[in-house]
Parts: structure tokens; sequence; C-alpha cells
């Protein structure tokens, strides 16, 4: 199909959006303008680009989306993707539009304030994370604007907002929901998430994907977290989208003076799922820990590339990312840290590991480093390979039968991430998923 | 005989390691396999409890009256046979006693008994490992995951303790020991001499046969045992040095 006609879906639709309230305000309205004017001119990336050398997004450009309409949903179905139990609020958001009869907000905490952005135009002003690249110290220029964010920008249908006032103290998690109805025609959504944490809070935050339905759908996610000095944010993404989905998100976080953020993203679904996440170390002291685990089966591509930006002194990160691939899936993981000029003393941890079920399953893994202060620590290693035969002949030389020592391998190699996570009840559901999606029995 | 092997030829890749080699074990012995390095001593360890790294060429390995070549290794373990490795194998991600409740229902399932609840297995295993001077805090961590040496080892005969097999073979489990380590461990290893249980050390010292005494000592070289006796052999072994078997195997060749 050629770019324009690929490209005129897009334009009718944002013509629809022109033409009405949905648009916002007037300074978002020339924010989507803009933004869309740059996808126009660009278009979607292809496998020239560097940063999408092994993802190839033509099954995206190729699809028709139509913008996803809201939807009223029954609770039953949504019932096994809520955390309920552990979450003291849900905040449902079904092909992008916030449900107000889905959600339940009664145990939210107070200092704790959660909005949608439609309800209460103009604020918040929520802006493309490239603005706030640009405001970033010396040294190189992180690019986060892609065809992608520019899209959402264009066409988000509604803006999750979750403040945090100073010192407030949340134990229980705020689940927020996203939920991609499949239906007839292949659907997009655009769901933005903005979390502002204030100085010295503290928070967790549980932001999931699930399907609903048969069909195809674009779920292209946009999440900032602003973390404010002294402030602790832990952060669990859950993407179990349907296995025809695709899964585009770009996650930004800054972080102040001695905050702290502990990331685990967990992507369980999708046939495309790309993950773009950036967290920048804005502050002397902040901290950062980003953890994943990927699981792929069938012809799923799971690319997540991820950039820590020390911009400051004396900022430990630790990255440990871990994949499981089976069938003929793919995965593409490039973790990029740069320490700046000014960054002295950071001390930057990478580790990337895939386990491959299958001699078709295929990893590109990719550390990128680039340094310019002198006086860092920064270590990166890989580890690619099938089961240890080491490790089975163990298992199995003390009675462990050949499928139950893989299975207790599997295991092992997932709870590493898993354990991070400090959400007991949140790890026991993301580790039967992950049996779930392996066929494995629980061990 | 509870171990009978008869003109084992194995090799690895291309390499014949056992050249026809001939050993029997009967229930309540305990045989030292001594050699030099490089003589196949592991190998038979390795090969006895199955390693898939290994391919028999001919002759037969008979245990218990059942064909011990045709079982997967963890039927062998099923059965009885229980192999120390000489490098315990690290596991991140697995509780050591998760892995060893498993390994030890496993095996009750095979024979028919009642699996054990979490209660009860660590009412089994407080005594076995505080007879190893093994702390709660090396139970709970994974399986040999930065265990020193010493800590592996005895981690190895923990599990023989808890498992109770019938053929233990213990591959070098004193390579790197110091003395008091090399004290407990074969302290665990004495207390599981039973008429009804037998034991092959596999070892490149005499020394730790003070501590574990053999009922024989056989001496392997270049894929054969070409000498066996009783404990005293390790001594003599001791004071000469392997040149003296190497030398003793040539001119036996040669004749």
């Amino acid at each position: 199909m050629p770019v324009a006609e690929r490209q005129s879906t897009y334009v009718t639709a944002f013509e629809a959006l022109r033409g009405s309230a949905d648009a916002g305000p007037d300074w978002l309205r020339e924010a989507r303008e803009a933004a869309f004017g740059r996808f126009l001119e660009h278009g979607f990336p292809t496998t020239r680009d560097e940063e999408w050398r092994h993802t190839n997004v033509k099954p995206i450009a190729d699809t028709t989306f139509e913008p996803a309409a809201s939807l009223a949903l029954s609770r039953d179905i949504l019932a096994p993707a809520s955390f309920n139990e552990d979450a003291a609020a849900e905040i449902v958001v079904v092909n992008g539009h916030v449900s107000q009869t889905l959600s339940s907000l009664q145990g939210l905490p107070r200092g704790v304030t959660v909005r949608s952005a439609r309800e209460s135009w103009p604020a918040p002003r929520v802006e493309r994370p490239a603005d706030e690249a640009a405001s970033a110290p010396a040294g190189p220029r992180v690019a986060t604007a892609t065809a992608f964010t520019d899209l959402n920008l264009a066409f988000f249908e509604d803006a999750i907002v979750i403040h945090v006032d100073p010192k407030t103290i949340v134990r229980s998690p705020i689940h927020v929901l996203f939920v991609s109805v499949a239906g007839a025609a292949p659907a997009m959504a655009s769901p933005r998430l903005l979390l502002e944490a204030g100085e010295q809070s503290q928070i967790s935050i549980i932001e999931s994907y699930v399907g609903v339905g048969e069909g195809v759908t674009l779920a292209n996610a946009v999440t900032e977290f602003r973390i404010d000095a002294g402030a602790v944010v832990n952060h669990v993404k859950i993407q179990r989208e349907l296995a025809t989905a695709f899964h585009v998100a770009h996650m930004l976080a800054r972080l102040g003076r001695s905050a702290n953020l502990v990331s685990h993203a967990i992507s369980l679904g999708g046939r495309i799922a790309r993950n773009d996440i950036v967290a920048v170390l804005d502050g002397e002291g902040a901290e950062c820990v980003l953890n994943g685990l990927y699981v792929a089966d069938g012809d799923t591509l799971i690319d997540t590339h991820t950039t820590i930006d020390h911009a400051k002194p004396h900022c430990p990160s630790h990255e440990l990312y871990k994949g499981i691939l089976d069938g003929r899936s793919r995965a593409v993981f490039n973790g990029k840290i740069i320490v700046r000029p000014d960054a002295q003393k950071t001390d930057a941890k990478q580790t990337n590991k895939a386990l491959l079920l299958t001699d078709d399953a295929q990893i590109n893994t990719k550390p990128q480093l680039e340094i310019f202060a002198d006086d860092v620590k920064c270590t990166h290693g890989a580890a690619i390979g099938q089961l240890d035969d080491d490790q089975m002949f163990y298992l199995r030389s003390r009675g462990i039968p050949e499928l139950d020592a893989r299975n207790l391998l599997i295991h092992a190699f997932a709870n590493d991430v898993l354990t991070g996570m400090k959400i007991e009840g949140v790890r026991d559901r993301v580790m039967h998923w992950l049996e779930e999606k392996l066929r494995l029995p629980a061990a | 005989m509870l171990l009978e092997i008869n003109d084992l030829r194995v090799r690895a890749e291309d390499k014949e390691i056992l050249k026809g080699l001939s050993l029997s074990v009967d229930a309540g012995q305990v045989h030292a396999i001594m050699g030099p390095n490089g003589s196949g001593k592991s190998t038979l360890a390795r090969v006895l409890a199955g390693h898939p790294g290994y391919e028999v060429i001919s002759g037969t390995v008979t245990y218990d009256g059942k064909d011990l070549l045709a079982l997967q290794p963890e039927e062998r373990a099923h059965e009885g046979v229980f192999m120390a490795f000489q490098y315990p194998v690290e596991i991140a991600g697995i509780n050591n006693t998760y892995f060893l409740k498993a390994a030890l229902n496993s095996i009750r399932k095979h024979r028919g008994e009642q699996e054990l609840d979490a209660v009860e297995f660590m009412q089994l295993v407080r005594g076995k490992a505080k007879a190893l001077d093994m702390d709660q805090a090396m139970l709970s961590r994974s399986v040999n995951e930065g265990f020193s040496g010493g800590e592996k080892k005895r981690n190895e005969i923990f599990q023989m303790a808890v498992l109770e097999p019938r053929l233990a073979i213990l591959d070098e489990t004193d390579s790197g020991l110091d003395i008091d380590a090399l004290k407990i461990v074969s302290k665990g290893v004495n207390a599981l001499r039973h008429p009804s249980r037998a034991i092959v050390v596999v070892t490149h010292y005499q020394r730790l046969l003070n501590y574990i005494v053999p009922d024989f000592v056989h001496v392997l070289n270049d894929g054969r045992i070409v000498r066996s006796g009783g404990k005293e052999l390790a001594l003599e072994l001791e004071d000469k040095g392997y040149g003296w078997i190497e030398t003793a195997a040539a001119t036996a060749g040669s004749r």
C-alpha cells in the first residue's frame, strides 16, 4: 500500500478529531497538529532506522486502524485482570477512555488524586517526552519522540493523571488497567498515563494492558513519571494483550534528587510488542532499578529498548532483563546507558539474559554505553542460551524427572526477576500467567 | 553383587577413556578408586550416574540385577544410585531445600511411599544438616549458589544423607577441602556406612582414606583397573607415587 493511502485513514480520523470538542483546549490542539504534522512527514519507522533495525513495524503500518471507540464492558469480563485484592484503587481505561463505572476509587488514600485530563481540560498540561528531554543537561540528546509518540499525542483520547502529595506514603498499589477491545475492524487506542510523585512521597503503581474480544488492536501508549526529590516509586507494568495485538509503549521517568524508582516490566502478550523505557536520573543520588521479564511464543516479537540517562553524580542504576523464547518467537533488547560529564561516581549495572527453548527462537541483544565521565563504574553482561545441560543433569541425577527439571529451571530463570517485585499477590499472579503462557505445571 | 561392571569401554567425543574396566561391589562394602589425572576415575563415576556426555562402546553394568546403562539418570536415582559431584552445579533461583524435597519426594513416589509435606521434610533434614555443620541460611539459599568449595561438598553429602542411596559414588569429594571440612564430610559419609549400602570413593589422594577407611582399593590407570588390594594399597601408592603404577603398567604391557 502506498504511504499516502496508508496514512489517509489517519488523516480522515484526525480531521474528525479536529472538528470535535475531543481535541481539547487550544494549546492541546496546537500540540496535536504539530505532532500529526511530524507523523505525516516522517511516517512509521523502518528497519533502516537504527532504533528499529530488528523490529519491522510493517504489519502495523499496513493495517488500517480506526481510533477505538469508547465502549461499555461488563465487570465480569475484566474480573480476571483485576488486582482488586491487592490494590487500593483501580482505574479502568477502555480503548483509551476512562470508564467511571468500572473504576473504583473509593479506597484512594488521602493525598492522592486521580484525574482524567478530559474532565479537567486544559490542566494538566501533557507534554510530549521530547520536550522534556530538550531541557536535559550537557551531553547527547535523548531522542524520545518517535512516530508512535507523535501518533499518541495527535490522537490520545484521555490522560490519567495520578498526583501524590509530598510526604504522602501509600502502601497499597494503585492499578491502572488499560483494556484494548478487539472487534471487526482493527482499532487503535492511545492511552496516556502521568504520575506525579511529590517530594518524599511513596507510591506503587501497577500498569497493566489486556485485550478482550477477537481481532487486531494497537495500543500505542505513553507513560510519564515525574518523581520529585526523595520520592519512592514502585512500578509494575504487565502487558498481556491478545496474540493478535500490537503494543507500542513509551515510558519516560524523570527522577529528582535522591528519588528512587523500581520498575518491573512484564511482557506476556501481543504479536509485536515494543517497549521504549527512558529513565533520566536528574538529581544527585537518584536511583533506579529497571527489571523486565518477557515471554514469547509462536511468531511473537518482543522488543525492549531501555535508556538510563545518568545526568547527575552519585546515581546507581541496576538493570536485569530476562526473556524466555519459545516457538519461532524473536526478541530484541537494546540497553543504552548514558553517563553525562557531570555524572561522576555513577554505578550502573546491566544484565540481559535470554533462555531459548527452541532452535528457532532468536534474540538480538545489544548493550550501548555512552560514557562521558571518568570516575564511574559501568558493567554490562549478556547471556543467551538453552537450558543448561549441567543443571539438567544435576537435577535428574537427584531423581527429578526430565520434564520436572526443565520446569524447575524455567521457573528459576523467571524467579530471578520476579523476586524483585515487592507485592507478593502481584508476583504470584504474574508467575501464574507465565505458567499459563508456557503451559508449565505450577512449581 | 549390588554393582557388577564388566569390561566397560566408554568414550567421550572421540576419545576412548574407559578401556575395558571391570569391578564388583557388594552391599556393605566401601571401595576406593584411585588413579592419576586422566585415568578415567571421574568418567567412571559420571557414567554410573548417567551423564549424557559419554558413549558406552561395549561392556555391561548390572546394578541390583538391572541393566543400569538402560536407565535414565532420574531412574537410577529412583533405584538408589547417588553420585556426589566433583563440581556441584550452581542453580540460581532454586531453593536448596525446595530442590531436595522435590528430589526426595520423587524417589519416595517411585518407591510407592507417601510424599513428605514441608513440615515432615524439615523435621527430617534438620538433624542431618546439623551433623554436617550446615546452618539454616545454607538450606534456604539457591542450590550451591555462592557456596564456598567446602560448602558445596558438604551440601553433596547432606543430599546423600537425606536421599539415603543404596549405591553412593563420591567423585573427588575431598578435593579442595581443608582438614576440618574433610573431617566433617568423612563423618557424614561414615554415618551412612551400612550393611545394605555400598560406597565407592573416587579420589586422587590417600588422605581421605584415613577418615573413610575402605575395604578395597583399586588403582585405575589408562581406563583400566591395574591393581586391587586392601587399604594398605593406598598407603603404598601414597608412598611410591602414581609413577610406580604407570611404570608397572607399561612393563606389564610390554611383556
